[in-house]
Order: structure tokens, then C-alpha cells, then sequence
């Protein structure tokens, strides 16, 4: 073969691909034409790694925190995030944190003037208790460490955490009033919080896609009724009728069914948006042909909802479901700050800001504050993948 | 007009009705009931407990009867005496213990509301008109970034930044001049509207509450705007030459107001959300406060009554909202009259 031959070749076999390209391209189902999109969407894509990650992190949220959500140190109250060292003298070691815990310094009276006078001109205040950090023993991160037993996904029993040190404790978020560790709360809480969301959309999407189709498909005094219910709804404020709804909940129920009663609490004033969308696609679709044959070749009412009319505005649901979950996060969060969500020992990312509830506390601790930051990234993560779907699913763009 | 608005008036009797209905539905829904508690926490501590009071209270509010006729009972005392119940917490009538606070969480909502359409509507326009512009870029980092923080959570950011910058954490509505006129009487709510030291007290918790409100109406109106700014009918009035001002104004601006308008109840609704727990965490003498406390003790006509205070003026809201709208868009006015919604 000579090199003309083989770049005609090769001109040929890019020519075929790229006409197969072409054919995928009509070929391509409505779905795969918008998961195209989607990809193009460069905000969208972001996002969705950003929540792919959050999610793996939470699905494997006991093996990746290096303490239980029962663990506490009456020793390690309000800890400062864990500095990690990696050179050791001269030498480097890898990563490793020194032991350290909160002592009261024993100190004569004049020492302890001095101590203060030299606080105060540096513009702090002296305490004799204080954080004593033991620099002679560097603690190794030592990795896959056995610690308190837990089970992945209630199948997978396990010990095996993916780090951990062996004298002292690490907090790398720092550690709260119970000297618990905030990076494994932030990490179980996210257990709660994001699926939370996730839980009470599929419930209200389930309500809002059989009461609106129920509604648009049957009309008359059905229709009113509903339509009515929905407008009483929606003229409450969802916050206060949350709290009112959740202050119902028996205390001191377990977790599990406390989580159930949050999630459906969520959904019974979410399906409202999604029950209107779905009954005005159903008035536009009803008076179709293609629904008057279906009726008159004697499809049953169930079969022409479900395989007729459902598919033709499936895309829209998704992408009002993806927009939905924004606020759910909220409401969760706001609801468990106020101390009438999520309760102990269960945790959720509102539960955890409750440490921010006041001024002094997050002047003293900062580091109360990094949950806030997961609700926001969560939360525009979800903002802007919803409005990704939605430029997607619009066939005109 | 006219006999459109009143068909509007008319829909709205069933629903505050319904409305009622559910709210006491769920405000009954714990077990037990605060008076039953009360006497049994009083008895316990050894204090004399008037029997008769409880009785008579027991009686008048049918509290031993099920939930639908202790419903009828407090609908009636509302609608023939304007009795809201009796607030077990602070031992008086219902309406007092609200008229302390129901003033001033209007004018909070008022203003907010005017906060959020004063900054809403015009950087939308702005944002849509000077599309990927650096000023549209930013205006559109800042509408997600402040429909993604929770109320609160920024309420607490703001009390923060107060403390670190003045020294002093921001608490409560009032100056503390303010509240000791309004504790002896020297100062009604309404001398408030007209002193400064109290409107520059009222800017952080406007700006808590209005912020996610007002992302969400620029960034629909901005959508709006590019929505209409792509229409024929500009490429046409351009065409003709008419001003860019003009088209914007009189023409994109009057088509793309009309779902912020429609919004409007949704608005009012999104404050009450936010004006609740921005009160509860920077301890603000509104409404949401007193919610709070009545829920958690089950003080049930308490926290029936404002929720009801708040529905209502929603639905008054969407009522005003309804009327805007059908004079903004004669197609809404003309259509009522064929006697369609």
C-alpha cells in the first residue's frame, strides 16, 4: 500500500464514522438527545460531579469517618480543627497531627498576672485553661484503622475506617461542645440531608402525578375540589405549616420513623407545584387525536394516563422534581435548626448549625460554620443542574 | 372590572374557609392538650388551681369534645364575637397577645416586598438587557448564590459581620430608646415610620429576609425579559424605529411584569418563611416568634390564630395580585367577562 492509499483509507473510514455520528444523532432517542445537551451545559456538568461526589461520600459516610456518631471526648471539647504536620524535625515523616487536649494550667498567682498582662497586650484574653498540644509524640495518620463497627448500606458489616491515629484524636473540622468530631458529623449528617430531599421529591412526585393527572384527566367537580385544596395550600407559608406539622411528631420516636414522618411532612405541601403542571399538560393532551383513538380503540383510562399521555411531558416532571429539591434541602435544615426536625442522636446538617445559633459561639468557634458551607454547595449544585435539565429538556433551544 | 373583582372576592370565602379547616386540623394533631398539662404541672408543684377558670375555659372552647366540634366552637366565637380563643401561655385572649406584634410584622413585609421589587425588577431588566455582560455575570453569581443560602444561616452571617465590625451583635428590632417608649406608652408602632434611627435598624433584617426573595424575582425577570426582547414584535418595533428605551419600557417591560405579578402571593409568602426564622434566630419582635413558642407548648388557638393571620393576608395578597393583573393585561379583564377564569 502506498501512503496516498492509506489516507484515502483513512479519509474513508473518518467519512464512515462520522456518518454513523450522523445516524446516532437522528437515531438518538429524545433522552439520549438530552443527556447530549446536558453535557454541553458546562455549569450543569460541574454540578453533577460535585453531586456524584457528595453522594458517594455519603453512601460510604461510616467507612470515610473516622469517628461514630456516638463517639465523644470529655477531654476534646470544642477543638479547633486538627493542624496536620508532614516534616518532623527535619525529617519527613508523612502525614501525621500531635496529641492534644485541653488542661487547666497550674501556675503561682504572680506567674499568672504576668500571663495576663501579656495577653492583654497582645489583645486576648488569658485563660487558664487552655489547649496543651504534646509535641514529643507525633501520631502517624495511620490508614484502614479498625474503630466502632458499622454496616454499609445495612448489608456490609465492617470496623475498617479509612483513617484514623492511635493516641489522641484528629478533628479535622474541629470538635463540638461534646468533643465529638464535626468532619465525621458533617459526613453522617449528609447521610440525612441529602437523602432527605431526595426521598420527599419522590413522594411528592408520586402525589403531584397522580392527584394532577386524577385532576386534568377527569375534570368537572373532581377538578374543582382539587384545585381548590391545592390553592389553600399554596396560600399557606410552607415554613410555618412545616413547624406546625412537625411539632406533631411524638417525641422521643426512633430514628428511622422519625426520619419517615420529616420526609412525607416535606412532601404533603411539595406535590402542590407539580400536581398543576401535571393537570394543565394533561387538559392540552386530553383533546389530542391521538388520545381520542386510543379511547375509542377501548384502552382503559388507567393505560392511556400512564402509556399515552405520561411519557409526552416525562422530561418537564424531571426537570420541576430537579428544581423542587433546593428548597426541600432548605426546609430540612431550617426545620432541624429550630430543633424540630432531625433530633439526637440522629444528625443532620441542620441539626449541626444549631452549634451557630449564637453570636458568641461562632466568634469562639468558627469552625461551626463549615456545615453551612456543604448546604450551600449542595444547594446551588442542585440550582443549576435543575437549570441545566431544563435548557436540555426545552426542544427549542 | 368591577364585577370581576368581585367574582375574585367571592372564590376566596371557601378557601379561607377550607384554609381554617386545615389548620386546625393540624394544629390539634399532638396528643393531649395544654390545659389538661397545665393543671396537672400545676397540681404537681402544690399550687391552688382554680378550678372553675379551667372549667369554664374547658367549657367555652369544648376542649374535652373531638377536634371538628372544638373547630366549629372557635369558628363561631370568630365569627360572632371576634374571639380568636385563649392563649393558655400567656393567660389572656388570642388577638391581644398577636396585635403586640402583628403590626410591625406588616410593615417588616411590606417593606421587604417593597425591598424585593425596588431591586428585583430593575437588575433583572438591567441583567437582561446587557446579556453576558460582565454586570449581568455577576448579578446573576449573586441572584444563585443568594437563593441558595438559607435565611437564617445568612441572618447569622449578618449578625456575625455586625459583630466583628461594631462590636455589638445585632438583637431584636428596637433601639433600646425605642423600646422603653414603647414599653411606657410615649411611642405608638406608627411613630416609628417616621424615625431614621429606626429604618436603619430595620436595613439588616429587610436585607435577611428579602435577599432570596429578591434573587428569585431577578432571575425571572430576567428570563422574562430575554423571553420577550427575542419577540417579533421588538424586531418590528425596532424596524420602525422606534427608541430602545421606548421598547424596553412601554413595550418588553409591561408583557414581562406579568408572572412577577402573578408571583406576588408567592412573595408575600416566601417572607412570612423567611420572616419567621430570621425573627426566631435574631430574636426580632415579630410573629414568628410567638408561632414558635405556641407550637412548642401546644398552645393551640395561639398558633391556630397566626397561622390563619398569615393565610389570610396571602390570599389577600393573591387577591391584589389578581386585580394588578387584570389591569396590567386587558386579555385577563375581557376574559373574565366571558365568565372564564
Amino acid at each position: 500500500m502506498t501512503r496516498a492509499d492509506r489516507k484515502t483509507l483513512r479519509a474513508i473510514k473518518k467519512a464512515e464514522k462520522a456518518k454513523k455520528k450522523e445516524e446516532k444523532y437522528y437515531l438518538a432517542s429524545q433522552w439520549q438527545l438530552m443527556a447530549r445537551k446536558l453535557g454541553r451545559h458546562k455549569l450543569a456538568r460541574v454540578s453533577m460531579v460535585i453531586l456524584g461526589f457528595l453522594y458517594l461520600v455519603a453512601l460510604f459516610g461510616d467507612f470515610l469517618a473516622p469517628y461514630s456518631l456516638t463517639a465523644y471526648d470529655a477531654d476534646a471539647k470544642d477543638m479547633p480543627p486538627t493542624p496536620i504536620h508532614f516534616m518532623y524535625g527535619d525529617e519527613f515523616i508523612g502525614p501525621y497531627v500531635f496529641p492534644s487536649k485541653w488542661e487547666t494550667l497550674k501556675m503561682s498567682v504572680a506567674e499568672m498576672s504576668r500571663a495576663k498582662k501579656e495577653a492583654a497586650e497582645r489583645g486576648e484574653t488569658f485563660s487558664t485553661r487552655q489547649i496543651v498540644t504534646d509535641e514529643t509524640s507525633p501520631q502517624k495518620l495511620q490508614w484502614l484503622v479498625h474503630g466502632s463497627p458499622y454496616r454499609i448500606l445495612g448489608i456490609f458489616e465492617s470496623d475498617i475506617h479509612l483513617f484514623g491515629v492511635e493516641k489522641g484524636k484528629i478533628f479535622l473540622f474541629g470538635s463540638d461542645n461534646l468533643g465529638r468530631d464535626l468532619f465525621s458529623r458533617i459526613i453522617l449528617g449528609g447521610q440525612v440531608s441529602l437523602t432527605i430531599p431526595f426521598a420527599g421529591t419522590l413522594l411528592s412526585f408520586v402525589l403531584g402525578l397522580l392527584i394532577g393527572s386524577i385532576s386534568g384527566y377527569f375534570g368537572g367537580w373532581v377538578d374543582n375540589v382539587i384545585q381548590r385544596i391545592i390553592e389553600v395550600l399554596n396560600s399557606l407559608p410552607s415554613l410555618p405549616l412545616w413547624m406546625a406539622l412537625s411539632a406533631a411528631i411524638p417525641a422521643g420516636i426512633p430514628p428511622v420513623r422519625m426520619y419517615l414522618l420529616i420526609t412525607v411532612i416535606l412532601s404533603l405541601i411539595g406535590w402542590t407545584g407539580l400536581a398543576r403542571v401535571v393537570r394543565g399538560k394533561f387538559m392540552s393532551l386530553k383533546n389530542e387525536d391521538y388520545i381520542l383513538a386510543a379511547r375509542l380503540a377501548g384502552v382503559s383510562d388507567m393505560k392511556i394516563i400512564l402509556k399515552h399521555m405520561v411519557p409526552g411531558f416525562m422530561s418537564y416532571l424531571i426537570v420541576n422534581l430537579t428544581l423542587g429539591i433546593p428548597s426541600m434541602i432548605i426546609g430540612e435544615t431550617s426545620m432541624s435548626f429550630l430543633g424540630l426536625g432531625i433530633q439526637a442522636p440522629a444528625t443532620s446538617w441542620g441539626v449541626l448549625l444549631k452549634e451557630a445559633q449564637n453570636v458568641t459561639n461562632i466568634v469562639s468557634h468558627p469552625w461551626c460554620l463549615i456545615p453551612l458551607f456543604f448546604v450551600v454547595l449542595t444547594v446551588l449544585a442542585f440550582n443549576f443542574l435543575g437549570d441545566g435539565m431544563r435548557d436540555a429538556a426545552d426542544p427549542y433551544k | 372590572m368591577g364585577r370581576y373583582i368581585g367574582r375574585r372576592v367571592l372564590t376566596f370565602i371557601p378557601i379561607l374557609l377550607i384554609m381554617s379547616i386545615v389548620i386546625f386540623f393540624i394544629i390539634q394533631l399532638p396528643p393531649g392538650d395544654y390545659l389538661t398539662s397545665y393543671v396537672a404541672g400545676l397540681k404537681a408543684e402544690g399550687q391552688i388551681v382554680d378550678e372553675s377558670e379551667m372549667e369554664s375555659l374547658k367549657e367555652r372552647y369544648g376542649l374535652d369534645q373531638p377536634w371538628f366540634i372544638q373547630y366549629f366552637k372557635w369558628m363561631w366565637g370568630i365569627l360572632t364575637r371576634f374571639d380568636f380563643g385563649y392563649s393558655f401561655d400567656y393567660e389572656k385572649p388570642v388577638w391581644p397577645v398577636i396585635a403586640e406584634v402583628l403590626p410591625m410584622t406588616i410593615i417588616v413585609s411590606l417593606a421587604t416586598m417593597l425591598f424585593n421589587y425596588l431591586v428585583g425588577i430593575p437588575i433583572g431588566i438591567y441583567s437582561a438587557v446587557h446579556q453576558y455582560s460582565i454586570g449581568d455575570y455577576c448579578f446573576t453569581f449573586v441572584g444563585f448564590l443568594g437563593m441558595a443560602v438559607p435565611n437564617f444561616l445568612f441572618a447569622i452571617l449578618l449578625m456575625y459581620g455586625t459583630y466583628i465590625w461594631t462590636g455589638t451583635a445585632f438583637i431584636g428590632l428596637y433601639t433600646s430608646d425605642i423600646l422603653v417608649g414603647l414599653q411606657q406608652g410615649t411611642l405608638q408602632w406608627y411613630d416609628l415610620l417616621l424615625r431614621g434611627d429606626f429604618w436603619g435598624r430595620m436595613a439588616i433584617p429587610i436585607i435577611v429576609i428579602g435577599t432570596s426573595g429578591t434573587c428569585g424575582t431577578l432571575r425571572s425577570m430576567r428570563a422574562q425579559m430575554l423571553d420577550e426582547l427575542g419577540r417579533n414584535y421588538v424586531l418590528c418595533a425596532r424596524a420602525k424605529g422606534v427608541s430602545e428605551r421606548r421598547i424596553i419600557y412601554k413595550y418588553c417591560l409591561r408583557a414581562a411584569l406579568n408572572p412577577t405579578v402573578s408571583g406576588l402571593s408567592g412573595v408575600l409568602s416566601h417572607i412570612f418563611n423567611g420572616s419567621t426564622i430570621s425573627a426566631i434566630v435574631m430574636n426580632l419582635q415579630l410573629v414568628g416568634p410567638r408561632l414558635y413558642n405556641a407550637l412548642k407548648a401546644q398552645d393551640m388557638y395561639l398558633a391556630g390564630t397566626i397561622l390563619l393571620v398569615m393565610g389570610f393576608l396571602i390570599v389577600l395578597g393573591t387577591l391584589l395580585s389578581d386585580i394588578l393583573l387584570a389591569w396590567l393585561d386587558p386579555r385577563i379583564r375581557f376574559s373574565g367577562r366571558r365568565g372564564e377564569g
